[in-house]
């Protein structure tokens, strides 16, 4: 593809223009789009980010977070090879610029997550000396080595010591698995742990139904929670009149049960609504894990979906970028049931957190201090 | 992290031998798990062995004098290796690392690397769970990408994805079936775009595409298989071809050899198609050969099975009566391969098999326990490759060559 037509092709994706054939190529790499667009361009465009060597890293990385997760995989890549062939051609790397650009937390969390990969790949020990400073990041992955070393620490010692440290770790800890041994730590040393709060889990809700889902039809049903939420209607369900009601999740991890208030039922759907008082208008995150066909609405507007029975539930599980107001805001949990009746199909369940990027919770305007 | 070689004592004291004959992709030439002009040891021991930086139970295949292997690392499984290897040493000649760019959430025993790279001896075609595809060229140069689930979000089964692409003329052939956004593509090899898109049962599926043609002058086709049935396309415009819609295991992989296939339906049930005709004709059906989660393979007149509970069963290709039946230790998740007259099976236990196929009842003529990490509880869930007389299988964390 000719450089003017690239040029044009990039305005397209709203990419400012740099100078330079290198930031030309860089700017292929950043504009690959969805379904292979901007493929065959980026092939060559790869070579010669490659063929340049160690000195494009600074700009490869501000590069990096601009475009979709497939393009800075093409960045990622370049980034690597570059930095293993210098490794085997003894060539310098500019850690010092890598390090201070892992370590502006301004720059996109792509481009620091690939920081501090290369960083680590071209010299692993200054990478570990970085690691004790990102335990408050805001990138959740990059903080999970400095948390594991705060557990080893805390592992090491016994007593107050042993729980002051173990405090320490929870207050930075955004990862499930560290999380529970830190928590099953510090409650074997007679700390409470309150998970639900950790986590940011909405466990307060106001249910309805069961409503269809006979041949698995009630996932694309528009039934009336999706057309209007008046708490105080009823309307008719599957098997009757249905209206809403409140129940709450006892569960530390916040998984909701809708059989417990409706029933072992199957070939069913119902739907759950609560309103989160956001403290202020911020981008977050819903975080759900599920292993039911669901949707989700945020004030009326659509998220996600997603028809899959019974494969498989994590916290988690699927992340819904979202903006809230500040203010209440309406959050409505379609969650259908199948017709399978085997024992590992009963679950009719979700579990919901609302958190930042880094996974730490953002808790309602009036939740109680700890 | 930097793959580490282990050399075995036997590898470093011996010249490495040469390695000549092609795997390209899951379950070898023309998927058949058999390797035309390969030899499998009748005793194998092990040449060397490497320790891989991630799970994975995708097959090492081998182009040439290289091996490319899959796995993936991290809490997450999120990040996605590339491994290309010497295979007659292990030596690492280069890796190439991902981000995952889709749904990396597996069933404990599965993992992210569970699709087996494939090859059209210019290009290497990567997929893992998290349904990202990259195209390499044997040096390791990237020529394309895809993020199939940044491209089509709800395209992704949280069990894990396992089906193989397979290359089949120009065309990439490419199956994410599942639950939810269930489809098959065709891709075209050189610039990674879309020939085609089909949609597809929604219904989980890990089995993979196998290449097809009518005949020496066909078209080349891709038989695609899902619990409906099996779909022959033409792989240039994916066109359907003709159909067969009795129903088709989710798991087994049928096979095709002589024009015949075997598939991994009511048993197996064995299958003429015609050059235009809508539906193949059925030869046999046999009930009795049940496949289970384990692919057949057919060599010369024969077919074997291997069942859940570790029977391996020969059967002739024209009747599909049972010749005989051969009990193996199990249990197993990987699938038999076959080399001049000899199986080769792997148990989850790392217990390598080799059977004499030629013995009136079966026998097996050597075994050979793999030195398994007891302390990870590590399994052999793949399906091994041949290269001459070479075998290669994997865990979790370790890849070994094994010789004669």
């Amino acid at each position: 593809m000719k450089l003017r037509l690239l040029s044009v092709v990039l305005a397209g994706f709203g990419l400012v223009p740099l100078h330079g054939a290198l930031d030309q190529s860089l700017q292929v790499l950043a504009a690959v789009g969805r379904e292979g667009q901007g493929n065959e361009a980026a092939g060559a465009a790869w070579k010669e980010v490659v063929t340049s060597g160690p000195a494009c890293l600074p700009a490869l990385l501000a590069a990096t977070g601009k475009g979709s997760p497939v393009a800075d995989n093409w960045l990622r890549v370049a980034g690597e090879t570059i930095v293993g062939n210098a490794r085997q051609q003894g060539q310098a790397v500019p850690v010092a610029e890598m390090e201070a650009f892992l370590k502006d937390t301004a720059r996109a969390p792509a481009a620091r997550r690939l920081a501090f990969d290369l960083l680590k790949e071209a010299d692993p020990a200054r990478a570990e000396a970085v690691v004790p400073s990102l335990a408050h990041d805001p990138v959740q992955e990059l903080r999970r080595g400095a948390v594991q070393q705060l557990i080893d620490a805390a592992q090491s010692i016994q007593g107050d010591p042993a729980r002051a440290a173990f405090l320490k770790a929870l207050d930075v800890v955004r990862d499930e698995d560290q999380t529970r041994l830190i928590a099953g730590a510090l409650r074997n040393l007679g700390v409470p742990v309150d998970l639900p709060r950790h986590f940011g889990f909405l466990r307060e809700w106001q249910i309805i139904g069961p409503f269809d889902n006979a041949g698995r039809q009630g996932f694309e049903t528009v039934f009336p929670p999706e057309k209007e939420i008046q708490l105080a209607a009823t309307y008719p369900g599957k098997d009757g009149p249905v209206k809403w009601q409140p129940a709450a999740s006892q569960d530390e991890y916040g998984k909701f049960d809708f059989n417990k208030p409706l029933g072992m039922l199957k070939e069913v759907t119902a739907y759950a609504v609560t309103t989160f008082d956001a403290p202020e208008e911020c981008e977050a995150e819903l975080r759900l894990g599920c292993k039911n066909a669901w949707k989700i609405w945020l004030n009326g507007q659509f998220l996600f979906g997603r028809d899959e029975y019974h494969r498989g539930q994590k916290l988690d599980q699927y992340k819904l970028k979202c903006r809230l107001h500040k203010g209440p805001n309406t959050i409505l949990v379609k969650c259908c049931q199948n017709e399978q009746k085997e024992l590992w199909t009963v679950e009719w369940e979700f579990q919901l957190r609302v958190c930042d990027g880094a996974g730490t919770a953002i808790l309602a305007a009036a939740t109680p201090a700890p | 992290m930097r793959l580490s070689i282990l050399l075995s004592a036997f590898a470093l004291g011996v010249a490495a031998p040469a390695i000549a004959a092609d795997w390209p992709q899951f379950r070898g030439p023309e998927s058949t798990a058999v390797a035309p002009d390969g030899q499998i040891p009748a005793e194998p021991k092990i040449g060397w062995s490497v320790s891989l930086p991630g799970r994975g139970l995708s097959s090492p295949i081998v182009v040439g004098q290289k091996i490319f292997l899959t796995c993936a690392s991290g809490p997450e499984q999120e990040r996605l290796h590339l491994f290309c290897l010497e295979a007659a040493s292990g030596r690492q000649f280069w890796e190439r690392q991902l981000q995952a760019t889709g749904r990396t959430m597996t069933q404990p025993k599965n993992s992210v690397a569970s699709c087996t790279p494939c090859s059209d001896g210019q290009r290497i075609f990567a997929l893992w769970s998290s349904n990202d595809l990259a195209a390499f060229d044997l040096d390791g140069n990237l020529l394309w990408l895809r993020g199939l689930t940044a491209d089509y979000p709800n395209a992704s089964n949280s069990l894990g994805m396992a089906s193989s692409p397979v290359v089949i003329g120009d065309t990439l052939v490419v199956m994410i079936e599942n639950d939810s956004e269930s489809y098959a593509l065709g891709i075209d090899v050189k610039s990674g775009g879309n020939l085609w898109k089909l949609d597809r049962p929604k219904a989980a599926n890990w089995t993979s595409p196998l290449p097809w043609r009518a005949n020496g002058h066909a078209s080349p086709a891709a038989l695609l298989q899902s619990s409906k049935g099996l779909l022959a396309v033409d792989v240039a415009s994916g066109s359907r071809l003709w159909e067969y819609t009795e129903g088709a295991s989710t798991m087994s992989s049928s096979v095709v050899a002589d024009g015949v296939v075997y598939a991994s339906s009511n048993g197996v049930t064995a299958l003429l198609p015609g050059s235009t005709d809508p539906s193949p004709r059925q030869l046999w059906r046999s009930k009795q050969i049940n496949p289970a989660t384990i692919s057949p393979v057919v060599l010369g007149d024969r077919i074997y099975s291997l069942n859940g509970a570790g029977v391996i069963s020969a059967a002739e290709t024209r009747t599909g009566d049972i010749k005989w039946k051969l009990r193996v230790t199990g249990p197993f998740s990987g699938s038999p391969v076959a080399a001049g007259v000899r199986l080769l099976v792997v148990n989850e236990k790392g217990l390598v098999q080799v059977v004499d196929t030629t013995a009136p009842e079966g026998a097996i003529t050597g075994k050979l326990q793999l030195p398994l990490k007891e302390n990870s509880k590590e399994l052999i869930l793949c399906t091994p490759a041949i290269s001459g007389t070479h075998v290669f299988v994997r865990t979790d964390s370790t890849l070994w060559e094994l010789g004669g």
